[in-house]
Order: structure tokens, then sequence, then C-alpha cells
């Protein structure tokens, strides 16, 4: 029989409080097969481990267990700890008297009893625990991100820094996101383009970055370390290693097509660049605009390019690569003016959001940064910027705040009147956040510089009258109902995720929350990782965020792959399902009933068996498996049978 | 537009903002002649919440400040708190963005002063309790109270 030691933890007064930790080593004492059993004050403490080490080898243990809080905590604490005494790490067993019983009970007598038949259960178990080795799972060095704004280029160029390989997939033909439709940041007031640009050339020229614009992902199957991902490109009709960039063909193009990197402020022709700093710098045809492909008559592009790279034959392209980490970098959109009734509906002109504002103020912009409304060109006098436009109201639209719009909006009156010094800009709020490093510093110097009239309230209403926009809100410092009538209205909108994200988290099965943001594996401790090993999550997709904090993740997702890629293999847990060769009848219901697609059929055995860098150990198929052909490894029938019965006291 | 057609003048009549109100020079006379940002100011209310003489007030400090933001200068002027004000210098103090209330209250009183807003007149005082007030406390008085 093996010799198994207990060690009871009094986690200061957590347990010891409501259990009576002496007579559970005891008791203990007395189980089949424990030789020794002893309490103490905090078994995690280097103390409390010493003890552990120590025992191991003066009693001559062969198994630990360890009567704690839940294995979740410090499971891998006592494991090193029976490894470092020379044991195998899978004879350390951890029986949770914290969570599962001192936490959850008031009787000390009854939770003292329940405590002790929660040890002897793992002693059960310990019993017939078998000595593993964990299984080595082999790494493609190669990574996938997803989506080209300032976060997926900034994650690219780290891990491209540290020499490993990586792909970079953008939906649009140039990368750059949202960041290259913005004037000035807050809160230096740099421009927008001149600190991105030099970041998308790098990306664009790195020798361990290949760029797949006008691109998206199709599928995506396999592992951690061992993806295989099949990405659409999509048909451009333009023939990219030919073209040349000089733009003869957007010149001379027919079409008037409104332009989405502009918010629909100006237009350009069905072959368009989106802006001229793009990256790579190589038109495409907006096929659903193309008088050609519409009419069949045109094909002006075709004519004028020179060196023949228009190709209105070109199709769809599904390209294979092999990953072994992938980090989701979509980004963000805004709801839809149109969405907000009270605010016009989209219905009423001059009510823009804070893009199309970005785009006025931009000195690459469809006026070169001229502040003009779009109905007339006139330059407004009496701008309205409205605050929470479809954020925090729960009830209609956005339960959360999104965080950029407070900061956004200041930087918008102020650089309205840098450029309209007779004009007067009025802002409503509900509170102003402003927390940044510099964030309430730069808030204050605009509020005491530039005479910007901040109104604390909700706008109720929009309407048109005249050549006017007027708008009722209210202003709860004075009271006082608050009207006015302004030349043209911003509306902060609320930040959403792209749309195309619900679409892509199916594909790559990982999760997202209530708001359709992605998730993050712990809200504090593991902020960039997927709770699906192998996907990292960075920038606006993850929630709403501002460019510093995009940035910082991105290089943060960027660490942890680079980290993945700095060990030779993985390490798998064994403790997963097997099968017995002899007694699997091929009926197949455990590939039906396994969430991790890791049981699959073998050809040349005629059974089914376990991918083990696949399985996660959760027990479905042995729960399932009729033949009991299906086992998983330190949790087999006999063992859960004697498991039982100690719970239920013996017998 | 939201005209109150016929019926009684509203309590809360709602307050059209303009460029021109709020740029009509009233903000930037107080600030002048208070030598105080009235756009420092971000409503946090400490000036109102320290004043001995609040529960006295029409309009608390903190709310003069706000209606001298928005252009609203009849309101202000023809305001009680103005008088009430002690000058004790409790707002002063604990304004966390430095601006001293009690000077712009001294601007405002200057400034109704000046466009005759008549308030308190020398006979209003009982003149058995004018005869126990020392004379430069008389003239102190008559400086925020008299016409
Ligand atoms: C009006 C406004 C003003 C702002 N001003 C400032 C400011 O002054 N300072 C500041 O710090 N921040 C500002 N921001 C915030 C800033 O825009 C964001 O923090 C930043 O753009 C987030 O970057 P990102 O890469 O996470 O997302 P995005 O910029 O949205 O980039 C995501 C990219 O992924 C691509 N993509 C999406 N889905 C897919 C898919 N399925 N497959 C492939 N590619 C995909 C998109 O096409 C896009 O290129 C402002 C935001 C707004 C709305
Ligand atoms: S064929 Fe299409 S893309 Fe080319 S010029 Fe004509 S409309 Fe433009
Ligand atoms: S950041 Fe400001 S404007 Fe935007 S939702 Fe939050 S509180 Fe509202
Ligand atoms: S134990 Fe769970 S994950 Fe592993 S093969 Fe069985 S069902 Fe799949
Ligand atoms: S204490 Fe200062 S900042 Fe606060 S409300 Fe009064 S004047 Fe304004």
């Amino acid at each position: 029989m093996k010799r198994i030691g207990v060690f009871v933890c009094h986690c200061g007064i957590n347990i010891a409080m409501t259990v009576d930790v002496k007579r559970v080593a005891e008791e203990a004492m007395n189980m089949p097969g424990v030789a020794y059993a002893q309490d103490y004050i905090y078994m995690c403490s280097e103390p409390g481990q010493a003890l552990v080490r120590e025992k191991i080898k003066e009693e001559e243990l062969d198994a630990v267990i360890i009567a704690a809080c839940s294995p979740n905590l410090h499971e891998s604490t006592f494991r090193a700890a029976a490894e470092e005494a020379g044991l195998n790490p899978w004879q350390c067993e951890i029986a949770n008297i914290r969570e599962q019983c001192s936490w959850v009970h008031t009787n000390r007598e009854k939770a003292t009893s329940k405590a002790i038949r929660i040890v002897d259960t793992l002693v059960q178990k310990t019993i017939l625990n078998e000595s593993l080795e964990p299984i080595p799972v082999s790494i493609t060095k190669k990574a996938l991100v997803i989506g080209g704004g300032i976060a997926g280029i900034q994650a690219a160029l780290d891990i491209a820094d540290s020499g490993y390989k990586i792909i970079l997939v953008e939906k649009e033909s140039s990368i750059g996101g949202h960041m290259a439709q913005l004037s000035e940041t807050f809160p230096t007031l740099d421009c927008s383009q001149c600190i991105l640009t030099p970041k998308m050339v790098a990306a664009g020229k790195h020798p361990n970055i290949e760029l797949m614009t006008y691109s998206e992902i199709e599928e995506v199957s396999g592992y951690v370390g061992n993806f295989n991902v099949k990405i659409k490109r999509k048909a451009s009709f333009v023939d990219w290693s030919k073209c040349n960039g000089c733009g003869l063909c957007m010149e001379k193009c027919p079409a008037k097509v409104p332009s989405l990197f502009d918010r629909e402020l100006a237009t350009h022709g069905a072959i368009y660049v989106p802006f001229p700093q793009a990256v790579p710098n190589k038109p495409v045809i907006d096929k659903d605009n193309c008088i050609y492909f519409k009419s069949g008559k045109c094909r002006l592009c075709e004519k004028v390019c020179e060196i023949g790279a228009i190709n209105f034959e070109q199709e769809d392209l599904i390209v294979e690569e092999e990953i072994g980490a992938i980090i989701v970098a979509t980004g963000f959109e805004t709801l839809p003016v149109p969405n907000l009734v009270e605010y016009g509906a989209g219905d009423v002109p001059d009510v823009i959001d804070g893009l199309a504002f970005e785009r006025l103020l931009s000195a690459s912009g469809p006026t070169v940064g001229e502040v003009r409304r779009p109905s007339d060109g006139m330059v407004p006098k009496e701008i309205v910027f409205v605050q929470c436009a479809g954020s925090r109201d729960p009830e209609r639209y956005r339960p959360y705040c999104s965080k950029i719009c407070c900061m956004y909006t200041t930087k918008h009156a102020l650089l309205y009147k840098h450029r309209v010094h007779d004009g007067q800009p009025y802002i409503f709020y509900i509170d102003i956040r402003t927390g940044g490093k510099g964030y309430e510093e730069f808030y204050h110097n605009a509020e005491l510089d530039e005479g910007i009239i901040y109104l604390r309230g909700k706008v109720a209403k929009i309407f048109r009258d005249g050549d006017k926009t007027v708008v009722w809100g209210t202003d709860t410092l004075t009271g006082r109902n608050i009207e006015i009538a302004a030349d043209l209205v911003v509306l902060a909108t609320a930040m959403i995720p792209k749309d195309s994200t619900a679409e892509l988290v199916k594909k790559l099965r990982i999760q997202t929350g209530p708001n359709g943001f992605l998730s993050e594996a712990h809200p504090k401790l593991r902020p960039v990782e997927s709770i699906n090993s192998g996907f990292y999550i960075a920038g606006a997709a993850q929630g709403p965020k501002d460019i510093p904090e995009t940035v910082a993740q991105a290089s943060a997702a960027a660490c942890k792959v680079i980290s993945l890629f700095s060990r030779d293999h993985l390490e798998q847990d064994p403790a997963i399902a097997w099968v017995d060769e002899d007694l699997c009848g091929n009926c197949r219901i455990c590939i039906s009933v396994c969430p991790y697609d890791a049981r699959e059929f073998d050809e040349e055995k005629g059974i089914v068996i376990v991918n083990e860098a696949l399985c996660e150990g959760c027990g479905s198929c042995v729960a399932a498996c009729a033949c009991g052909a299906t086992q998983q490894r330190n949790l087999s029938d006999s063992q859960i049978r004697s498991m039982v019965t100690a719970s239920l006291g013996g017998e | 537009m939201s005209e109150n057609m016929g019926l009684a003048p509203p309590k809360s009549p709602p307050i059209r903002l303009t460029r021109e109100v709020v740029n009509s020079g009233f903000k930037q006379r107080v600030n002048e002649l208070s030598g105080q940002h009235m756009d420092a100011c971000y409503q946090c209310g400490n000036c109102s919440s320290g004043c001995p003489l609040a529960q006295e007030m029409d309009i608390l400090p903190n709310g003069i400040i706000r209606l001298v933001q928005l252009g609203q200068r009849d309101e202000v002027i023809n305001s009680e708190t103005l008088w009430i004000c002690a000058s004790c210098f409790q707002c002063t103090v604990r304004c966390p963005k430095g601006i001293d209330i009690q000077a712009v209250m001294d601007a405002l009183r200057q400034m109704a002063l000046d466009e005759g807003v008549d308030h308190f007149g020398p006979d209003q005082i009982d003149p058995e309790q004018a005869a126990l007030v020392p004379q430069p406390g008389l003239v102190g008085v008559y400086r925020k109270l008299s016409t």
C-alpha cells in the first residue's frame, strides 16, 4: 500500500474558525494508507511547503494530500513542492476544505465532519493515482494578428522585432484603422497621421511581417501552437504586384462613391485607395459601384493604366497558413446616428458624429481642415457637442461608458475654437470623466482658456428650425432648461464592437461579453488573454479605450505571444481521456459530445481515439461511453466509485 | 419653439444661449473687477457647503458663479445673495480651484451699486440700532448695503 501524508491548513482563521483542523488531522491517521498527518497555520507559506518536503523524505511518503483552499489557487505550488522532494507531481492532490467547506458553513461540528469526508474522498482517489508525465506539444512559431488598426500594427511590430514571423490580416485595403481618420489626438494634440504613418510604413516594410490587407479569416482549426488558418484574399481587380500606385485610374474613374473613410462627407471613384498615405498604397475596385460591373461598359481605368494592372477577371483567393498564436485586434465602430431617434435619427441636417467631425478638422480631410457644416458649407458659429449619445443608457442603447468621448469632445471644442475664433462651443455632458495621465489638466486648461460652455445635462431633443438645428437640453447646475439654436451639432456616439466581430468569434470559438466586446480570461490578472489558449486580445475590440491604452495592451499581447514562442514545446496536462482499444465499440457517441473536437475516428485502428493536444479533460466522453472504453487518467471508474462512497460517509 | 403663449410667465423659463449672451461682456467684467477667472469653476459646490449664510440666500454661491458663466446678468445682479454674503472668506479658503469667491461677490455688489440697484437705504436701519454701531462699522456696512 502507498504511504500517504495528509497536511491540514488553518488558513489563519479562514478554515480553523469553522473546522476543527486538529481533529481532521487525527481522523486522517485512521484512513487507509495514511502514514502521516499534521495541521499547520499557513501551508502555502515557505515554512509550510518546507514541512511537506521534509515529511515526504522523513516519512518516505509516496503521495501527499493538502487539505486547504481551491486547487485553482495553490495546486501548482504544492505539486512543485512535492516534485522538489522527489515525488511525481500527480501524486499530490488538493482537498478543498475552504471554498467548499469552512466558507459556506457555520456549524463547526458539521463542518468538521464534512472536512473529514472531503479528505477521505481524496485519500480514496490518491490510493489509485498513477504517476504521469506532461504531454509535449510542438509550436509553430508564427503569429497571426487579425485587424490592422493601431493595436494590430503595434502587436505585429513588437513580435516581428523579436524575430518571429507574423501575418497581419486587415479587412480594408489599407492598415491604419480609426487612428488614420483622426485629426489631432488628446491630451497632447499631436497630429494623428504624423505619429501613425511611421508605424504603418514600418509594418509594411518589416521583413518579418506579411501584410494581407483586403483579406478576412475564413476558417480556423487546431489548437494552441498548431492552428491551421484559411484566409480569404478578396479580389481587388488590380494586380498589386504590377501596380505602381500612380493613381491615373482613380483620376479617370467616372463613378462617384461616398467615402466611408471621410464619413460620407466626400466621394471617391469606384477604384480608390481610402486615403493618400495608405499602406499598401494600392487601389481596389468597389465591385458594387463600378460602372463596368454594373452595366458592362466603361473600363476606363484599364485604358489609362499603362502597365496593365487592372484585371476584371480576378477572383477571391483562399490561402492556408500554419500559425502558433492568434491576436484579435478588430477594433470598434460607433453607434450609427440613425439609431438615435431623439437626436433626429439621421434625418436632421447638420447633426454629425465625432468621427465625421474629426474628418472636418483634419488637414487632409474633405474641407482641408476648415470646419464647414455639411448642409451648405457654412462655417458654424454656434456649435453644440452632445456627450453620452447612446452610452450610459441601459434602457435604450448601451449601458457602458464609452470612455473616450469626454476627452475627444473637449478636444473637438478646443480645436474648433482654434479655427473659428468668434464661434461659441457648448458641451452637454452628464459627467466629465478624465481619468488618465494629463487628462484632467487638458480639460482644466480647455475650460479656462477656450470659453467653452459646459452644460450638465443630457440633451432631450434635436430638431430643425429654418437653417438652425435646435437643441433642447437642461443644465442641472442651474436647474434650468437650455435651448440653443445651433449651426452644427456633433454627437459623441457610443463606441461599439466592429460589426463583423460577432461572426469572427464564432470561427475562432472565443468568447465575448454581453455587449459584444471580446472577453478576457481574467479582468484583472489576465487582461490580454482569451480564456481559450493560444488567443490573445488587444485594443478597442476588448472594450472602449483610447490610443495609449490600446498600444499598451497590444504590446502586452505581443509579449504573451513572444513568451509562448520562447519555449521549445508546450506541456499539456496528462490527466485527460484515453481509450481502451479492445473495448471501444466504435459507436462514435464521444465524437458528438466532446466540446473541444478532441475525439476523432482512426481509420487504421477502426476505433475512436483522443487528440491529446485538444483534450481538456472535461470527462464528457467518459460519461457518454457506453462500453466503458473511455477512461480519464487518475479519475478511473473505480476511483470515482470509491470517492463517491467516501463522500457519503464510507461503507 | 417653446413660446409661452398667453399664459402666466413661467417660473423657470429656459435659458436661450447664444454666443452674444455668453460673450455679452458680463462675465468678462466680473473677471476684470474681481481678478478671478469664472470659467475655472467646475461647480463642485464647496463654496456653498461651507458658507455660514447659505440658508438665507436665494441663490447659493456656486449658483451665482454658474449664472455668471452663462452670462445671466439680470438674475445675478438682482439676487439677494450678494447682500447676504458676510464676506467671511469661508468660500475663498475652501475653493479647490483657487477662486476668491468673496472677491467675486464684492465685484458683483460693485456692479449692482453702479447700476443703481437699490437694495438697502439708510432709512431702513432702526435708529436705536444705528446708535449702537460705531461709525466706522456703519461706513463699512454702507459700502455693502447702501446705494
Ligand atoms: C471621434 C473619435 C476621436 C478619438 N480621438 C482620440 C484621441 O484624440 N486620442 C486617443 O488616444 N484616442 C482617440 N480615439 C480612440 C482611438 O480611435 C482608438 O483608441 C483606437 O483607434 C483603437 O485602435 P484599435 O486598433 O483597437 O481599433 P481600430 O482603430 O478600430 O482598428 C481595428 C482594425 O481592424 C480591422 N478589422 C475589423 N474587423 C476585422 C476583421 N474581422 N478582419 C480583419 N480586420 C478587421 C478594421 O478594419 C480596423 O482597421 C478617438 C475615437 C473616436 C471615435
Ligand atoms: S471600370 Fe469601374 S473602376 Fe474602372 S473606371 Fe470604370 S467605374 Fe471606375
Ligand atoms: S466617456 Fe464621457 S461622454 Fe463618453 S460615455 Fe463616458 S461619460 Fe459619456
Ligand atoms: S475528456 Fe472532454 S475534452 Fe477530452 S476528449 Fe473527452 S469530451 Fe473531449
Ligand atoms: S468652491 Fe470654487 S470651484 Fe467649487 S463651486 Fe465654489 S467657486 Fe466653483
